[in-house]
Order: structure tokens, then C-alpha cells, then sequence
């Protein structure tokens, strides 16, 4: 893709993205929020194409804006929660300390990021990203934290029955 | 060509975004969605330094951080539930049992 076109691409979606993520932070209803999720989650997939991560954008969607997500959904409904419980916060001070430190935190990522430089994206050739680059490199370097992630995921499905479970 | 900045300054936006909501939002629902906001902050960072480099294990990891967040939706909604089972509320100022006083 040229250059034009890539930016093309990117401001509608870092816009987009920027505006759902909000979406989250200020919904009243979780399940807005829990839509603003979505579509911040399908821009972040659109971003990663941008960065020619194809496998890491097809996980996001399948993983995160599919799998969790879904999850999410099913425990807002399952709590239906009424309006008195989905009530404002009583502590406005912390609110305010919370934005300060939110700005705050921002100025020092942002003058980070401008201190460090503008470096331009070096090319890459055609295999960069793609499933096959992506597994040999997980398979060959990561194997063992691949294989302790299967452990990780074993123990949180059954540490999530266990503690949902209302009997064990 | 996207310079790099664009994106770890859209990534430090959105973790900003994240942080914001755990600490300004008290419906426990909400402050995992922000948490998984910023995991994904944390995962386009990684993405846009494995680009830059240009290296592949940025994606390596940017899969294990997909895998660890999977497992804490889990187990985080898990707890959300036995919560507002015990104590009726999902709001995060009212679950104080431990709390002396």
C-alpha cells in the first residue's frame, strides 16, 4: 500500500477507535460498554492489518471481539442489573483524581514517545506476519511458554467452575 | 508510510483511556472491560515495535498476552458472579468484608 492510502486508512480508524474506547469509559449501561468494545476491538484489528500483523488481527477478532466479549454479554444478562444498581459513583473527588492522573499519565507517555524520535517502518518482505512466520517462530523460540499457556488456560476453566460454582 | 509514533501515541491514548475507567468507574463489569482495554493498549505496543524492529517475536508475545487475558475474563467474571451472589451488588465500593471497622 502506499503511503497516502495508509494514512488514509489509519486516521478514520485511530477516530473510530479513540471514540469507542470513550464509548466504554462513559457508558451508564454495561452493555453499551460492552459494545463500544466491540468496535473498538474490530478498529484495533483494522490497525493491526495496518502493522501487516495478519494472525494477531484475525486472534483479535476471533478471541477477543468473539470469545470474551460473548462471555461479557452472558454475565450482564445473567446479573440484569436495575437501574439503582447501575447508580453513579458517590466519590466525585476520586473521579477528579482519577482524570488528573489519567492526563497526567498521558503527557508522559506522549512526551516519551516524541523524545524517543520519529522513526519510519523499515519494509518488510511478504511473509512478515502471516500464520506460518508467526508459528515458526512459537514453535521454535516459544515453545515452552506456549506449552505453560495451555497449563494457564486448563486452570483458569477450572478455577472459574470452582469459583462460580455455587455447590462444589 | 504511518510513522511509528502515530501508533505507540494512539496505544498510550487508549491505555489512558483504560486506567481512567479502573480508577473513575465502579461497576466491576465496566473496570474489567477498561482492564481489557488496556491489555490491548499493551498488545498494539508490542505489535507496533515488532513492526519497527521489523522482529517476529512481538507477535509471539502479543498472542501470550491474548491467552493470559482470555484466562483473566474468565476467572475475573467467575469472581463477579460468587460476588454478587453473596453480597447482591456488583459495585466495587460496596464489597468491603475485610475492611477493618
Amino acid at each position: 500500500m502506499s503511503d497516502k492510502a495508509e494514512i488514509f486508512v489509519f486516521w478514520p480508524l485511530a477516530v473510530l477507535l479513540v471514540g469507542t474506547a470513550g464509548g466504554v469509559l462513559v457508558a451508564r449501561n454495561p452493555v453499551y460498554a460492552a459494545m463500544s468494545l466491540v468496535g473498538a476491538f474490530f478498529c484495533m484489528a483494522g490497525l493491526y492489518l495496518l502493522l501487516t500483523a495478519h494472525l494477531v488481527a484475525f486472534l483479535q477478532i476471533l478471541v477477543y471481539a468473539g470469545a470474551i466479549m460473548v462471555l461479557f454479554l452472558f454475565v450482564i444478562m445473567l446479573l440484569s442489573l436495575s437501574d439503582e444498581e447501575l447508580g453513579v459513583s458517590r466519590m466525585k473527588a476520586m473521579q477528579a483524581f482519577g482524570a488528573l492522573g489519567g492526563i497526567g499519565l498521558l503527557a508522559v507517555l506522549v512526551s516519551a514517545v516524541h523524545v524517543s524520535g520519529d522513526r519510519g517502518m523499515p519494509p518488510v518482505d511478504a511473509r512478515f506476519g502471516t500464520v506460518k512466520a508467526v508459528a515458526e517462530v512459537l514453535f521454535r523460540q516459544y515453545l515452552l511458554p506456549f506449552e505453560a499457556t495451555s497449563v494457564l488456560l486448563l486452570v483458569a476453566i477450572v478455577g472459574a467452575v470452582i469459583v462460580a460454582k455455587q455447590r462444589v | 508510510m504511518v510513522p511509528a509514533s502515530y501508533y505507540l501515541s494512539l496505544a498510550a491514548v487508549l491505555f489512558t483511556i483504560g486506567l481512567a475507567g479502573v480508577v473513575t468507574r465502579r461497576n466491576a463489569l465496566i473496570v474489567f472491560m477498561c482492564i481489557e482495554l488496556m491489555l490491548n493498549a499493551a498488545n498494539f505496543t508490542f505489535l507496533a515495535f515488532a513492526r519497527m524492529k521489523p522482529d517476529m517475536s512481538g507477535h509471539a508475545i502479543a498472542f501470550f498476552v491474548i491467552a493470559v487475558a482470555a484466562a483473566e475474563a474468565a476467572v475475573g467474571l467467575a469472581i463477579v458472579i460468587a460476588v454478587f451472589r453473596s453480597r447482591g451488588t456488583v459495585n466495587v465500593d460496596e464489597v468491603t468484608a475485610i475492611k477493618d471497622s
